[in-house]
């Protein structure tokens, strides 16, 4: 059945467990929108010099918005942040694939369960909204600035 | 599941051989069940077949040409303006402005508003009054106007039941009420508005009355003198219609005195360099060419609805809301958003269903060939009203079946067990 190739298992445990739910302190706070269905997440990035310390938020949204988020956490904390650049883009390539990519596991680890949902054009945003205000938070969180190096 | 119980349905079977769409299947087979009408209709075979006769025998422009096809389509154009007039009982077909949809209905109210000399006129020192469960449409262009004139904008709020609360009317509407625009029913509620203790309130204090026709033009016989406004809008792809066009109905001393929104072709009677002077309503309304082929799909969907009787569609659909409200008792954690009864109450029902999210709720149904709606609706206060981010809804039309409700039961159980 082809739900099941969006609703993986894997996804349906983040859902239920999401990683890092809450509000912690962080060097950076944004607040996404997808404004067509409403769904929102308030998302803190604390980095400590090159390291992403950590990444809390507080979301609503549908279970895909909800396992993408704790998935995000899952992959991000505690990489370097040009690594965790790197992840974000291979999962917005992913996402934006259109059912055409499996994606990299080694990179993307538990995200490439994420692969049936780009098939379906309307859930897409709902993947991605979390992965766009990290990006946003942490450039924030940067100043500006390239990550430093250790 | 026996609905022998239920009374006063159409004959459903008759009527859906006429709209090729419901006949697909999706998915590997599973029949569609379109719950999606609040959102947009199907188009009946009907319907389709006079767009196509346009196009093929009678396409031309309209009132510009003395040949045949000239005149052929403006009769058409004018034909269909005929039957929204009798449609609607308005006093003039003169009263009948065809616009795009809804929308440009309402915005055109807001403009001629906001151009208007005295006493129309809405300025710095006037008020608007809408109500917080309007659609988007009905909401932005009063936003709009308020922030271009200064004007302050006011609101009904919504009890608990998801109706409109009238106990601060008279703090509301007052001296300095322009205009009270507010939806006849809630596409995301379902709520049927008293819309006449409005109407004569405002009148009392001289303010004029806009009313949101779009989800209750489809479903139930609109009678335009009966509701005593100044305006009704409504949209023609809800009533079985092309996308494309929309009515605006104004009184006809009203339409003479207010100016014009768009200025382009058509609206004319003379232009030299310096100015022009205006064709009287509706064409004043109507610049440019206007949608020629979808004002004549509309003029056969009013056919269609006629022929089967506009009251006959509403007890039909009034059956159907009543079965699917007892049945979705019977989901646990489903919560109706609005009304819980059928009284006075439209074919959209919204709900949540614990804590699953709608989007969630869509896919799973879909996936079962059911289609509803999930989102806010495009009437985001209401959501914000009840402190939830979106709902499911399902409406429903003259040919929704008993049968598609116990689907939507069946289905909704099925994704409590996916997520469960
Ligand atoms: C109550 C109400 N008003 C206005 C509209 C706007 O209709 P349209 O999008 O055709 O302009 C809709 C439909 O979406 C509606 O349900």
């Amino acid at each position: 059945m082809k739900l099941d190739s969006m609703y993986q298992e894997i996804i349906l445990d983040h859902y239920r467990n999401p990683h890092g739910k809450g509000l912690r302190d962080g060097d950076a706070e944004v607040h996404h929108v997808n404004p067509t269905c409403g769904d929102e997440i308030t998302l803190r990035v604390r980095l400590d010099g090159a390291v992403v310390a950590d990444v809390s938020y507080d979301s609503q949204g549908c279970s895909i918005s909800q396992a993408s988020a704790s998935v995000l956490n899952d992959l991000v904390v505690g990489k370097q942040v040009g690594e965790a650049q790197q992840i974000q883009e291979a999962f917005l390539e992913l996402m934006q694939s259109r059912g055409q990519s499996e994606g990299d596991e080694d990179l993307l680890e538990d995200a490439v369960a994420f692969a049936g949902v780009s098939k379906y054009p309307a859930r897409v945003k709902c993947a991605l909204l979390s992965w766009m205000a990290w990006k946003d938070a942490t450039a924030k969180a940067l100043g500006g600035q390239p990550p430093l190096t250790d | 599941m026996t609905h022998s119980h239920l009374t006063g349905l159409l004959d459903t079977d008759a009527i859906r051989k006429d709209f090729p769409v419901l006949s697909r299947q999706l998915h590997d087979g599973k029949p569609l069940v379109y719950l999606d009408n609040a959102a947009t209709s199907q188009k009946p075979r009907q319907v389709l077949d006079a767009l196509n006769a346009y196009y093929e025998q009678h396409n031309a422009n309209v009132h510009r040409g003395v040949h045949v096809l000239a005149e052929e389509a403006t009769a058409l154009y004018e034909g269909a303006r005929d039957k929204v007039a009798s449609f609607i009982n308005a006093p003039s077909r003169n009263e009948v402005i065809f616009t795009k949809n809804a929308s440009e209905s309402l915005n055109l109210v807001a403009n001629m508003l906001g151009w208007a000399e005295e006493p129309y006129r809405v300025d710095a020192d006037s008020e608007i009054v809408i109500t917080e469960m309007e659609h988007h449409s009905n909401i932005v262009p009063w936003q709009l106007l308020a922030q271009r004139t200064g004007a302050k904008l006011k609101w009904f709020s919504l009890t608990d039941e998801g109706r409109l609360d009238l106990s601060n009317m008279d703090e509301l509407i007052t001296e300095k009420t322009k205009i009270v625009s507010v939806t006849l029913v809630s596409n995301l509620l379902g709520t049927v508005n008293p819309v006449d203790a409005i109407v004569r309130k405002a009148q009392s204090v001289g303010a004029l009355v806009a009313i949101d026709a779009s989800q209750a033009a489809p479903h139930a016989v609109l009678d335009v003198q009966a509701l005593e406004a100044d305006f009704v809008a409504f949209t023609g792809h809800k009533m079985l219609g092309p996308t494309g066009i929309g009515v605006l109905w104004g009184r006809q001393e009203l339409l003479e005195d207010l100016p014009p929104f768009l200025g382009g072709g058509e609206m004319i009677e003379t232009v030299t360099m310096g100015s022009s002077t205006y064709a009287p309503a509706p064409h004043k309304f109507e610049a440019g060419t206007p949608p020629i082929a979808q004002a004549v799909g509309l003029g056969a969907a009013i056919d269609y609805l006629s022929a089967i009787g506009m009251d006959k569609v509403a007890a039909h659909e009034h059956a159907i809301t009543a079965y699917a409200i007892e049945r979705l008792a019977e989901v646990p954690d489903l919560r109706i958003i609005g009304p819980r009864t059928a009284v006075d109450r439209g074919a959209a029902i919204s709900f949540t269903l614990g804590d699953i999210h709608p989007h969630d709720v869509g896919q799973v149904l879909d996936e079962q060939g059911i289609a509803v709606r999930v989102g806010h609706h495009c009437a985001r206060p209401v959501c914000l009203r009840y402190g939830i981010p979106a709902t499911t809804r399902a409406s429903f039309y003259l040919y929704s079946t008993p049968g598609e409700v116990d689907a939507l039961i069946d289905g909704l159980h099925h994704v409590r067990n996916f997520f469960g």
